[in-house]
């Protein structure tokens, strides 16, 4: 006799700890009816594009989940340089000359750089580096960058004893970066870490995704991601790092400083004061997921020891 | 020209058309993924926007009769009014079982910790007996001054509306403002027609 054999295997079932959490199971086939009845994409998601980069290194630091798609990531962007809607960077970023591009580091370093954006690359092996990217607005991406750490660069400007902070610098050009035209933030946009945040093995500077050269909405051609934070923090089409003693300027901080802080770590116990932080809606999903703390890159709370998370925002 | 049935029904077939165009596009504009990455962001959006636009809509015949002796425009506030209310309550479903998925602590904790939602909610709630005396039994039921008096909520609503808006958007305080200033015209203008000649007759 046929000993009777499931169809499907183990893998395939309802995980134990989801069935006996039935409500949140409820919730979550209603949620499943509700995202079929959403129409589906039937257009093919579009192929990423632009000048591919020698990946030296790979590195999957997302916790194994799907990247979210190329025409996501590239035409849903904060980049008030180009407009405040999310689609003004993708329509509007062509007037971006990310090529021949100039960045200087200096401040309290012992050699300062001025030197072309190309022969900056050329100094690093590339990585790629799959981050979770949280907004302060609640959403959230998966995003494979390329680029190098920035610890990688500020070594070889040798910080002197009194660098405590580095500050970053966007573009200032409203000719290309036509949203400098309304004073909606005071331009040019800056950005800061302490120096331990900025050498961190994580803090990155990006200059591509998906493989390809980085496009003009995300920050091109040189941009900063530090993942942990919230994405205010990673600064787009840098011009300048300066090393300083005390601690920068930031721009969000500046405009309202009851909302922004100076660390902006990702942490769903402290809320925005106009909205909860607690969960985020990760692009392309129906539900949204539970914020972590840190965004998930736990191995960085040990720079944050002894310190007020409230005060960490 | 047309006569005089004929131009009251194409009155009320071109409120109609206006009333529901925007619903028709967001429907379309879903169904093609025209609404970008975060389309449940993006449908939230539209709706508060449309809210807002039929509210100021709705506060233009008056003060465009006083303007232009244009009376025709009258005839369409109830619609237009009702209309303010039908987005508003879908920009709140939307909110409510979309966005949050009926997420009720989250949603409560929203509405009482965070202004820009307590004004929304606030708004809503002026907007729903509006819409409920929006007929002519309930115009009968209250007394014309009385019923008139309770729909002179619908400035505080749109001014509320307003107030939303502006709390909720982080740097770009443009399109608030644009509402504002519309808005605020509006108002002005009837206040200045009031103290001009009393209490206007409609």
């Amino acid at each position: 006799m046929a000993r009777w054999r499931p169809d499907i295997l183990e893998s395939e079932t309802t995980p134990e700890a989801l069935w006996l959490r039935r409500r949140d199971f409820l919730m979550l086939g209603a949620a499943g009816a509700l995202s079929l009845a959403w129409p589906e994409r039937t257009a093919a998601a579009a192929a990423p594009s632009g000048a591919a980069l020698p990946i030296a290194r790979r590195a999957e630091l997302a916790g194994g989940e799907a990247s979210t798609p190329w025409d996501d990531v590239t035409s849903y962007n904060n980049f008030y340089e180009f407009g405040t809607d999310k689609s003004d960077p993708v329509q509007r970023a062509g007037s971006l000359r990310p090529r021949p591009w100039t960045v200087t580091i200096d401040g309290e370093v012992k050699k300062p750089l001025t030197l072309d954006i190309d022969a900056l690359i050329k100094r690093f092996p590339l990585e790629e580096r799959v981050y979770r990217m949280r907004c302060v607005e609640a959403w959230s991406m998966v995003i494979p960058w390329v680029g190098f750490p920035l610890g990688d660069l500020l070594r070889q400007v040798e910080p002197t004893s009194k660098a405590k902070f580095v500050a970053f610098q966007t573009l200032l050009d409203p000719a290309q970066l036509p949203g400098q035209r309304r004073a909606v933030l005071d331009w040019p946009y800056v950005e800061g870490l302490r120096i331990d945040e900025a050498t961190h093995p994580l803090t990155l500077l990006a200059v591509g995704l998906y493989g390809r050269v980085l496009p003009g909405q995300n920050g091109a051609p040189l941009r900063l991601v530090v993942p942990w934070k919230y994405g205010f923090k990673g600064v787009k089409s840098i011009v300048r790092i300066t090393l300083t003693e005390k601690q920068p300027p930031t721009s969000w901080s500046r405009l309202a400083p009851s909302e922004y802080g100076f660390y902006g770590n990702v942490d769903p116990a402290v809320d925005h004061p106009r909205w909860s932080q607690a969960r985020e809606r990760r692009i392309g999903e129906f539900l949204k997921r539970k914020t972590l703390p840190f965004n998930g890159y736990g191995e960085v709370a040990s720079l944050y020891a002894g310190l007020d998370p409230r005060k960490l925002y | 020209m047309v006569s005089g049935p004929a131009r009251s029904r194409l009155i009320k077939v071109g409120g109609w058309v206006v009333a529901l165009a925007p619903l028709t596009l967001l429907v379309a504009d879903t169904l093609r993924h025209r609404l970008g990455a975060n389309p449940i962001e993006a449908v939230l959006n539209r709706l508060g926007f449309w809210t807002l636009t039929f509210l100021a809509l709705s506060l233009l015949p008056t003060p465009l009769r006083s303007w232009t002796g244009l009376a025709w425009p009258l005839r369409l506030r109830r619609l237009l009014g009702v209309t303010a209310f039908s987005y508003a309550a879908l920009h709140f479903t939307w909110y409510l079982g979309v966005d949050q998925f009926f997420d009720l602590q989250a949603i409560g904790a929203d509405i009482v910790k965070r202004p820009f939602i307590t004004v929304g909610f606030a708004t809503l709630l002026l907007l729903l007996p509006l819409a409920v005396t929006s007929t002519d039994g309930w115009v009968r039921r209250l007394g014309f001054a009385r019923w008139k008096a309770l729909h002179r909520l619908a400035y505080a609503a749109a001014l509320l509306g307003v107030v939303h808006f502006a709390w909720r958007v982080k740097a770009d305080r443009l399109k608030p403002t644009i509402f504002a200033v519309v808005i605020g015209v509006l108002l002005l203008a009837r206040l200045a027609a009031r103290l001009r000649t009393g209490p206007q007759r409609t």
